[in-house]
């Protein structure tokens, strides 16, 4: 076999994989949805290992697989690039996937959509792999979208939920405001250099860097910047950048495998990979990485707030991905795209670890998702406790950690990037460290130590009393109150239990890299030559990198001189207190967030608010869109259009009619006086002319 | 030896006569008393129709950008009228995919029609013969005939098998085509007085002063932009597929449309070049018009018919931008966009088709959870939904995302507006797939409800894999209209003006 034609086995395997399950579910038994998906997504991984080992040693290829359609000199083609970049993401995707597939065999047991569900990741997988292969913008944009559809089927898996259908229409649709963008972009690069494939566009980039064009009357505007920051506008939809980040909060009224899977570790770093795939681009316009990086710095210290007053198990992994996104985007405005890659990576592991621990906790607590109830689990769930505790060690930054590594060198680069908004973006990502701990260590101190909470809690109604006897009930609850098929809680006498190997072998897969990845792949990826080839940096322009690896040899010379030094350092010293404090209020004075809370009640609306995007884009844009469309059917189609010209002219015509029919009064005198009029004027017309 | 003598047979003429004597036959020996021999009748007579068509594309030669199968036969001698056919890389598809149509339509009234089932699929049948016939007139009097003729079927199907409304919706259709094509009447005598014939060729190298070429588009532009429809004359569209049947709506949408945008890139824009360029930036807003303004107003329709009407007005905008920026890129993927509406509108038509005759309400609220009891059907039905909003790896993808592109190089803005679409198209598409399909079980009309049945599957799972057999792989659609779409843009580069030594 030809490695060409293992490259198209690796996305198509899972497809099949998802074909057939799809298509013959009725058919097919249960046990079989899950073989044939897992068998589909296994060997994608072992092709993707075996890709990556070729690539190590130098393998690259960038070839068509079929030509999609000719238009002129435009030629539109599927094909792959495979680098050290893809073949990278390309593990990491094939391996969150496994795990997620053999945990969903556990956590989707006594669904009525075993099949379906496994039919949808197998597909996602696919799209997921074709975005990343891909080596032009037009597979990219399929892929693109491909996973937002998946997205849309996922988050509406239990599609007679209010709640559901409203979140994946809302994240189809606000992905598509990114998209809207997105596709401009890629409409900017055809024009100006005359093709979609990457390899092209990249060589030519460095030409056109001063091209200028004229967008609104006489300004004129660097066409890279342009181009980035339109591409860039996909980028913020797909991985939830302020303002379009409001879909992702809400994707979690999907089952919480695709939270781990979709919503966590891959399709919402699609965003992430896709501007440093384009770093060739991106190094061309300041302005553009500046944009970026202030976005970025936003969605990490905004989003982060909003964790802390989450009650919601999911929802405070929610903002916590938000937040590390924000991360990573500020990592590419500060021309760091490989430490982004890095934390993409290391993000991935432990933010799947987080979720899918998440979901053991809700297993065990029945469906129970409110943190408020929980307490003491370390006792109940052994393997989660241990596995959480650890993707929360790497999501604050403990060093020797993975997420140390990767965290630190952005919050590093950051310091040292001298563009507009680094000082902002700088501030932002500390601050961030220490709000980041705060509501991990709170969701962690809440759910496996303390007391018992679920034995006090009130339990009569069963159905929803979490929910509905909430001390702080206040409106968002709503969101989970009506599916009591899976929101059964536990009983005060009941003991949580941990779920079997399916679900735990998972968790301790995913711990291991969440622990020592950020050591082994810290040299290589960052201060290595793993993206030499793939990743350019303009070091005149942008040197923070160029810096970082510097000071990186300088002072740490290993990853483990790099840990040692970063107890020493501020993020360490903020993570820490953060942790701190949060013992403190949570375990030991539960009184003073109460307190704090109806001290402080106007921030606190401000966040459990959200900010108030929802209900301003609930009102403007939804309510704007429908009240515009109204007016403009209501007034402009049936008033205008058929009242005052169609009907019109058919009225008119009628009154018309009525007037000629009087003239055939069927009286000869009539008739002849007409006659001799029309004579009379087509002889005096005649006689003109001649 | 086989290749000589495949070539010999007169295809075209097989493709438009066919039907409509086979349409014939089922009138004369079919009936409501032996309904089911009428359906077989009519479904032989339909497939026949359509593997005649087949050789026409295997049989086209790619290379070539002008008329091939061309049939001429003098017809009316007096007037130098002629029998004259051919087909280019832009009528080929559209013929092909008319004679799909009518295989589908056939099938979709296989059980639901019961009154009159010999004239409805008689009228069926001829239509397709007559609209293939549009497709393929190369002499202005013999289109036009064509065009006029294929209303009479169109008025009956809607007149007789129609809903509560139909006589307003049938009067309202007929004054605004007729009022269109007599203009256009007008235009063709006067090129006759020009050229003394009604060859298409004749008209296309007749050098035309600018006020005459303007005359001329504008006699076109009312002919063609109510069949289209474009904004402001599109309001008879939405009224007609509410009142017409299932069928009805399917041959509405999926090829009588095109007939409008076919015959702009036959008769207006290669015999009047100049003023097609004098017009662009007109028709180019008037496209977007159609993008943004009718999208918007497909937001808030409350039937699903209107609302499938009013996003085919919408998809049809992205025909006439395409047309109007005069690049290759653009224009194919108009074209593109075409036949790909033809699958997808009758899909979504098919639908509400498959609802309606189990429930007999096309209101959005009459609905809610259908996935519940009809899965199967919802799983087509959000695909189809998907493809309509544009979905890369459907069909729908291809028109689309080929003229936004292009735009970005005509003017960014126009491709700004024109790529709201995305989020427009996708928020009434999926809005009401989430009212229909979604949600619990809204009501015991719903609760009551069976899945797919064989033949609605078999329609269904064909168009499925038609939607996204060319949303993976196009390149057999584009690779036909290749060659015909160069030597279009080189003719319409050339003025047509008259030189004038001053």
């Amino acid at each position: 076999m030809t490695i060409k034609q293992i490259l198209i086995l690796i996305p198509l395997l899972p497809l099949f994989a998802a074909a057939l399950v799809g298509i013959f579910r009725n058919y097919l038994p249960r046990w079989a949805a899950h073989v044939l998906t897992i068998a589909g997504v296994g060997a994608a991984f072992v092709l993707s290992v075996y890709i990556f080992n070729q690539t190590l040693s130098g393998f690259t290829l960038n070839e068509a697989v079929y030509t999609w359609l000719n238009s002129g000199d435009v030629h539109f083609e599927v094909g792959f690039l495979i680098d050290n970049l893809s073949a990278m993401m390309m593990v990491v995707v094939t391996f969150v996937s496994l795990m997620v597939h053999i945990y969903t065999i556990g956590y989707m047991e006594e669904d009525p959509g075993y099949s379906r569900f496994f039919s949808y990741i197998s597909l996602f997988t696919f799209s997921m792999l074709m975005l990343v292969m891909s080596n032009n913008f037009m597979q990219l944009f399929f892929g693109w979208e491909a996973v937002g559809l998946v997205s849309y089927l996922l988050i509406g898996f239990w599609f007679t939920r209010p709640t559901a259908i409203y979140a994946n229409l809302k994240a189809f649709l606000v992905n598509r405001v990114g998209d809207f963008g997105f596709l401009l972009g890629i409409g900017m690069v055809l024009y100006y250099f005359g093709n979609l494939d990457y390899a092209t566009v990249f060589q030519r980039a460095p030409e056109l860097a001063e091209v200028q064009v004229n967008l609104l009357g006489s300004s004129s505007w660097s066409l890279m910047t342009v181009t980035c920051l339109l591409l860039f506008v996909g980028a913020m939809g797909k991985s939830a950048q302020v303002p379009l980040h409001v879909w992702l909060p809400d994707s979690m009224e999907g089952p919480t495998p695709i939270s781990a899977l979709i919503h966590a570790a891959t399709m919402v770093t699609a965003g992430i990979f896709m501007v440093a795939r384009m770093s060739p681009l991106y190094e061309l316009s300041t302005t553009a990485l500046s944009t970026v990086m202030v976005i970025g710095a936003i969605t990490a210290l905004f989003m982060g707030f909003l964790g802390i007053i989450q009650n919601d198990i999911k929802r405070v992994v929610a903002y916590s991905t938000l937040s590390q996104l924000g991360y990573m985007t500020v990592a590419l405005g500060a021309s760091a795209y490989s430490v982004a890659i890095f934390h993409l990576m290391t993000h991935a592991f432990f933010k799947a670890l987080l979720f899918l621990g998440a979901g053991s906790v809700i297993m065990g607590m029945h469906h129970d998702q409110d943190i408020r109830n929980m307490g003491n689990l370390k006792k109940y769930l052994p393997i989660t406790w241990i596995t959480s505790l650890i993707g929360s060690l790497a999501l604050i930054g403990t060093p020797f950690f993975s997420g140390f590594y990767s965290k630190d060198s952005i919050i590093e680069a950051v310091e040292l990037s001298h563009i507009p908004g680094s000082g902002f973006a700088y501030f932002a990502v500390i601050v961030g460290v220490f709000v980041t701990a705060f509501y991990s260590f709170r969701l962690y101190f809440l759910v496996f130590h303390g007391e018992e909470k679920w034995r006090h809690a009130k339990h009569d109604d069963h159905a929803h009393a979490a929910h509905v006897d909430a001390p702080r009930d206040d409106g968002h609850h709503d969101d989970h109150a009506h599916d009591d098929a899976h929101h059964h809680g536990l009983g005060p006498n009941d003991n949580p239990h941990e779920p079997g190997w399916v679900v735990t072998l998972p968790l301790v897969l995913l711990a291991i890299p969440s622990l020592v990845i950020g050591y082994i792949a810290l040299e290589p990826m960052v201060f290595g030559d793993f993206f030499r080839s793939v990743i350019f940096v303009n070091p005149e322009a942008h040197p923070a990198m160029e810096h970082l690896a510097h000071h990186y040899h300088e002072f740490m010379h290993s990853p483990a001189g790099m840990a040692i030094h970063g107890f020493t350092s501020l993020p360490f010293i903020l993570a820490a207190s953060g942790v701190l404090l949060s013992w403190f209020f949570y375990m030991k004075r539960p009184d003073i967030p109460a307190a704090i809370k109806a001290r402080f009640i106007v921030i606190y609306n401000i966040l459990d608010n959200k900010y108030g995007f929802d209900s301003f884009n609930e009102k403007f844009f939804a309510g704007g869109s429908r009240c515009l469309g109204n007016l403009l059917w209501k007034f402009g189609d049936i008033m205008l259009i058929d009242g005052a010209m169609v009907n019109g002219a058919a009225n008119t015509m009628g009154k018309i009619a009525a007037r000629l029919r009087n003239l055939q009064s069927g009286l000869i005198y009539h008739y002849a006086f007409a006659m001799i009029i029309g004579v009379f004027l087509l002889m005096t017309f005649f006689i003109k002319i001649n | 030896m086989m290749q000589a003598d495949l070539t010999s047979i007169s295809w075209l003429s097989l493709a438009i006569w066919l039907p409509v004597l086979s349409g014939i036959l089922v009138l004369l020996l079919g009936g409501d008393h032996k309904a089911t021999l009428t359906r077989w009748l009519a479904l032989a007579g339909s497939l026949a129709s359509f593997l005649v068509t087949v050789p026409l594309y295997t049989l086209y030669d790619v290379q070539d950008g002008f008329f091939q199968f061309e049939e001429l036969l003098p017809w009316i001698p007096a007037f130098n009228i002629h029998y004259h056919l051919g087909i280019d890389g832009f009528s080929l598809p559209l013929v092909l995919l008319t004679s799909f149509t009518t295989v589908i339509v056939v099938l979709a009234g296989w059980e639901v029609i019961t009154k009159h089932v010999a004239q409805y699929m008689a009228a069926f049948l001829i239509m397709s013969g007559i609209m293939i016939g549009v497709f393929t007139a190369l002499d202005a009097m013999l289109y036009y005939v064509f065009w006029e003729a294929m209303l009479i079927p169109m008025f009956l199907v809607i007149g007789i098998w129609g809903g509560p409304n139909r006589v307003y919706a049938t009067v309202k259709f007929f004054l605004y085509t007729l009022l269109g094509s007599l203009l256009m009447l007008v235009a063709f005598i006067y090129l006759y007085h020009q050229t003394g014939s009604f060859e298409l060729a004749d008209y296309y190298l007749l050098p035309l002063s600018m006020q005459a070429q303007i005359y001329i588009f504008i006699a076109f532009f009312m002919a063609f932009a109510v069949k289209i429809p474009m904004w402001p004359v599109h309001t008879w569209l939405p009224d007609a597929h509410v009142e017409a049947p299932t069928g009805g709506s399917v041959v509405l949408a999926a090829i009588a449309l095109k007939l409008g945008g076919y015959s702009f890139l036959r008769f207006a824009m290669p015999i009047a070049p100049d003023a097609s360029h004098y017009f662009s930036a007109a028709m180019v807003a008037l496209s977007l018009i159609a993008v943004v303004y009718i999208a918007l107003v497909a937001l808030v329709q409350k039937d699903m018919k209107k609302l499938i009407a009013y996003s085919s007005i919408s998809h049809m905008g992205f025909v006439t931008l395409g047309f109007f920026m005069f690049s290759q890129l653009a224009l194919e993927g108009a074209v593109m966009q075409m036949i790909s509406h033809g699958f997808i509108s009758s899909a979504m038509f098919l639908c509400v088709g498959v609802l309606y005759d189990r429930v007999h309400s096309r209101e959005i609220s009459a609905y809610g959870g259908v996935v519940n009891k009809m899965p199967v059907f919802a799983a087509f039905a959000v695909l189809f939904a998907m493809a309509n909003s544009g979905l890369p790896g459907t069909s729908g993808f291809v028109g689309e995302f080929m003229v936004i592109l292009a735009a970005v190089k005509f003017n960014f803005w126009v491709a700004f507006f024109a790529a709201t679409t995305l989020i427009f198209g996708a928020a009434y598409t999926l809005w009401m797939t989430k009212r229909v399909f979604f949600g619990d079980v809204a009501n015991h009309h719903v609760a009551e409800l069976l899945d797919l049945n064989k033949r609605e599957f078999l329609i269904l799972g064909i168009l499925a894999i038609l939607v996204i057999g060319f949303g993976v792989y196009p390149q057999p659609i584009t690779e036909v209209m290749q060659a015909t779409s160069i030597e279009f843009l080189k003719h319409m580069a050339i003025s047509k003006l008259p030189v004038t030594g001053y």
